[in-house]
């Protein structure tokens, strides 16, 4: 029986992880898995540490918030010092390393830390536009919930209306997302 | 006038918002009355959205007891009115549905419970059971169905419609912030091409004259005399419990042989359910029951499942408030009674294990 | 054999000799609004709220459709059985501490919203059915039971004056008129107006009504009627302050 995988995304608001969670979800459901996506939407939601709980299984989900997670994505260092609560000794931890003085800040107890310059390659090497697609690459590596067939299906689906107008924006999310897949294979 | 809403039947993933949105459609919802407030905005977002393509309408009113209130004169004006609301307009919204208990007004209100008391939290708790169940000032002559799952707030929420018109008492589907604004996959179908049928709807203010003779109705809130009022309350407490049992209910599972009934309702009991699921793997004799009607209360249902368990343990986002219909159930039993309180938390079914397993230690080390 | 009074045809006669005070205005503008109904042709069609407080006992006046509410509800009520059902005409009928005082958000907003509905507010200083206590619109230095020495405006401030706070915050399409139990027919004709007003579909149409209170007053017959005419206007100008249908003939 498999349990559902638990992930926690986070990060400030802008950096797009509310939108990687629903497309994910999206994708998810497509296969159909049984999906269950709940943003955190407090007062704090303006201004603070956005966090998206996702969780992907085969049995209908219980609760639809969690104490720990399997895979936590933390994009800020305010994101990692608020997500540090989910993480346990079975919990891989992902942050990007561009955020400074971070690494005293990380969660120890954590069953795996990757670090991935996410924000730096789409900055440097693609677009910075793409930076949250590169997340949803990391994502869906780390968690193998949904290949990358489906997240390229459902990218499609969110974006496709943008692609017709721009061909290229369709090849560089493609780029992005395989650049995120990749980017959690190497710092295993 | 535009086509129904729903064709056939469709997998669907979106937020229990937009699913009773789209239920309200599904159940010929005419008319929504309504004021902002988090976490039930996106009922209204999407109503408004959809609503106008079938010819359907909208008012926003200038707080919740007007949205309680327009909601009542719509449903007086022989349409199908519904309100949301949650938390301090739940409050409000009490006085316009004690009315509609009164005169046996026919509404129905979506809930989606928030933090309480006051202002408290936009996101979460179970702590309107109380006011939902009881609010107002009267004996809870309301029906109140408790959802778990986005199905279910789909196909309760067409439910409410015809419980409301059919048997005439105030209507709630009491959801929760996590409900609410959560996404999950469901199907949403066309009641009808299911083969449910809805309740006729019926005027009772601006009926058009009958072969020309008009027959004024003058419907009262207001009695003169204690004895008057008791001869009305009477009648309807007798009606309200002699339905009460169609009305009536609840889950069960593994109860027969439990010594830890797990006694949960709405979105909690997801988590209750994989917890008694993981604990019978594990050879604990654990039971699963759920009220989904809190108001009327599934009491025998109750009774019959206290008289076998050893232990009952009560789960809830709030602090006591459905522990206090399952005691008032349950009253005269001796089953142990057992909690996990957490006010305005969402509970998970890691921490219902581990209070279910400390149960067990209690009970073996006597 | 007995006379009977001549009763405007909407009145329903179970409910008469009605149940107000000897003196109490409300007799007469009921009889106002009955004769605007009559003579507009609208009894099948009205669907008439009754708020809580004195106004309650109009519950059974007339042989139209109605429906008593909660008190300051009535306008959300009517509000919405003329959303649901657009064709009825709807009438919301309260006293002053219900449409000033405890339901003055909801008048205010279907005010500002436009709603389609006439809105009839009786205003006799005082609340009168829970024993005489002050209402918005009490007069300054007039005893009640709450204001035994007299209303202090530097406690509790200055009359509402209603039908003006409706016409400053109402626009095109709005009728707003303040009429008076002493001056019946001039009453009648602006009830008849906010109706029409509303059957026109022009948006929302205001009257308030001075009327008499001799029992919570405590005066006679002849301070009754002086109390109305010289004490009350001297803070509420009787009159129209809005009427759409005045623009293209006046």
């Amino acid at each position: 029986m498999g349990k559902a995988v638990k992930i926690a995304l986070a990060g400030e608001g802008g950096q797009g992880v509310q939108s990687v969670a629903q497309i994910i979800a999206e994708a998810a459901n497509e296969e159909g898995r049984e999906v269950l996506y709940i943003p955190n939407f407090g007062v704090e939601q303006r201004g603070g540490v956005s966090v998206a709980f996702l969780q992907i299984g085969t049995d209908p989900i219980g609760s639809p918030k969690f104490q720990k997670a399997d895979i936590v994505v933390a994009l800020s260092d305010r994101a990692v010092i608020r997500t540090r609560q989910y993480v346990d000794e079975k919990t891989t931890f992902v942050y990007d390393t561009s955020i400074e003085g971070v690494e005293e800040e990380l969660p120890k107890n954590a069953g795996r830390i990757l670090g991935i310059p996410a924000i730096e390659i789409s900055k440097n090497e693609l677009n910075p536009r793409v930076f949250n697609i590169i997340i949803m690459g990391a994502v869906i590596k780390a968690t193998e919930v949904v290949s990358e067939d489906d997240a390229r299906a459902a990218l499609e689906k969110k974006l496709g209306y943008k692609f017709e107008q721009n061909p290229e924006l369709r090849e560089l999310n493609f780029k992005a997302l395989a650049r995120g897949m990749e980017l959690v294979e190497k710092a295993r | 006038m535009a086509e129904k809403p729903i064709q056939g039947e469709k997998r669907v993933f979106m937020t229990g918002n937009e699913v009773v949105a789209w239920a309200a459609l599904a159940a010929k919802a005419e008319i929504m009355y309504g004021y902002p407030i988090t976490p039930q905005n996106e009922i209204m977002h999407y109503w408004t959205r959809l609503a106008p393509k079938f010819g359907k309408r909208f008012l926003q009113t200038e707080d919740e007891l007007s949205a309680g209130f327009t909601t009542l004169g719509g449903v007086l004006a022989g349409r199908k009115a519904f309100t949301a609301t949650a938390g301090p307009g739940n409050t409000l919204m009490q006085e316009p549905m004690s009315m509609a208990e009164m005169m046996r007004i026919p509404s129905v209100v979506i809930i989606q419970q928030r933090g309480g008391p006051s202002t408290a939290t936009v996101i979460y708790s179970q702590q309107e059971v109380t006011m939902t169940t009881y609010g107002g000032n009267g004996e809870g002559l309301r029906v109140v169905y408790s959802t778990a799952n986005h199905q279910e707030l789909f196909d309760y929420t067409i439910k409410a419609f015809n419980t409301a018109w059919k048997y005439r008492f105030p209507t709630f589907v009491l959801g929760d912030g996590y409900q609410a604004k959560m996404r999950e996959s469901l199907t949403i179908y066309d009641p009808e091409e299911k083969g449910l049928e809805f309740v006729p709807t019926e005027t009772f203010l601006g009926k058009a004259p009958v072969n020309g003779v008009k027959q004024p109705v003058h419907l009262r809130n207001t009695y003169n005399t204690e004895e008057e009022l008791y001869e009305v309350i009477t009648r309807y407490m007798e009606e309200y419990l002699k339905v009460a049992p169609e009305i009536i209910e609840h889950r069960e599972f593994s109860c027969e042989d439990a010594d830890i009934v797990v006694v949960s309702h709405g979105v909690v009991s997801r988590a209750a359910k994989v917890a008694v699921q993981e604990l019978r793997e594990e050879g604990l004799k654990i039971g699963y029951f759920r009220p989904v009607t809190l108001r009327p209360f599934p009491a025998e249902e109750l009774k019959k499942v206290a008289a076998r368990a050893k232990t009952l343990l009560l789960v809830e986002s709030a602090f006591g408030q459905m522990a206090k219909l399952v005691k008032d159930a349950i009253f005269g039993s001796t089953v142990a009674l057992e909690n996990l309180f957490k006010p305005g938390v969402g509970i998970t079914s890691e921490e219902i294990v581990v209070r279910v397993k400390e149960i067990e230690k209690g009970a073996l080390a006597k | 054999m007995t006379m009977i009074p001549q009763m405007p045809k909407s009145w329903r006669l179970e409910s008469k000799p009605h149940k107000f005070c000897p003196g109490c205005g409300h007799g007469l503008v009921l009889k106002a609004l009955g004769e605007a109904i009559d003579e507009l042709g609208i009894q099948d069609k009205v669907v008439f709220g009754a708020d809580i407080g004195c106004s309650l006992l109009a519950w059974d006046f007339f042989n139209v459709d109605t429906v008593q509410t909660h008190h300051g509800r009535t306008t959300p009520v009517v509000t919405g059985v003329k959303r649901a059902n657009p064709d009825v005409i709807c009438i919301a009928y309260m006293g002053d501490g219900g449409g000033y005082a405890i339901g003055s958000q909801h008048l205010v907003n279907a005010a500002a919203r436009n709603e389609r509905i006439t809105a009839i507010l009786v205003n006799n200083c005082n609340y009168a059915m829970t024993g005489g206590q002050m209402a918005p619109t009490t007069l300054p230095g007039m005893k009640t039971e709450t204001t035994p020495y007299g209303r202090d405006v530097r406690e509790s401030g200055y009359p509402t004056q209603g039908p003006e706070m409706v016409a400053a915050i109402t626009r095109e399409g709005s009728y707003v008129a303040r009429g008076t139990v002493a001056n019946l027919k001039q009453l009648k004709g602006f009830l008849k107006k906010a109706l029409q007003n509303q059957m026109d579909g022009n948006g929302f149409s205001f009257v308030e009504a001075l009327s008499t209170c001799p029992t919570n007053w405590r005066t006679n017959a002849k301070d009754t009627w002086a109390f109305v005419e010289k004490e009350m206007t001297k803070f509420f100008n009787v009159g129209e302050l809005k009427n759409p249908a005045a623009k293209e003939g006046e």
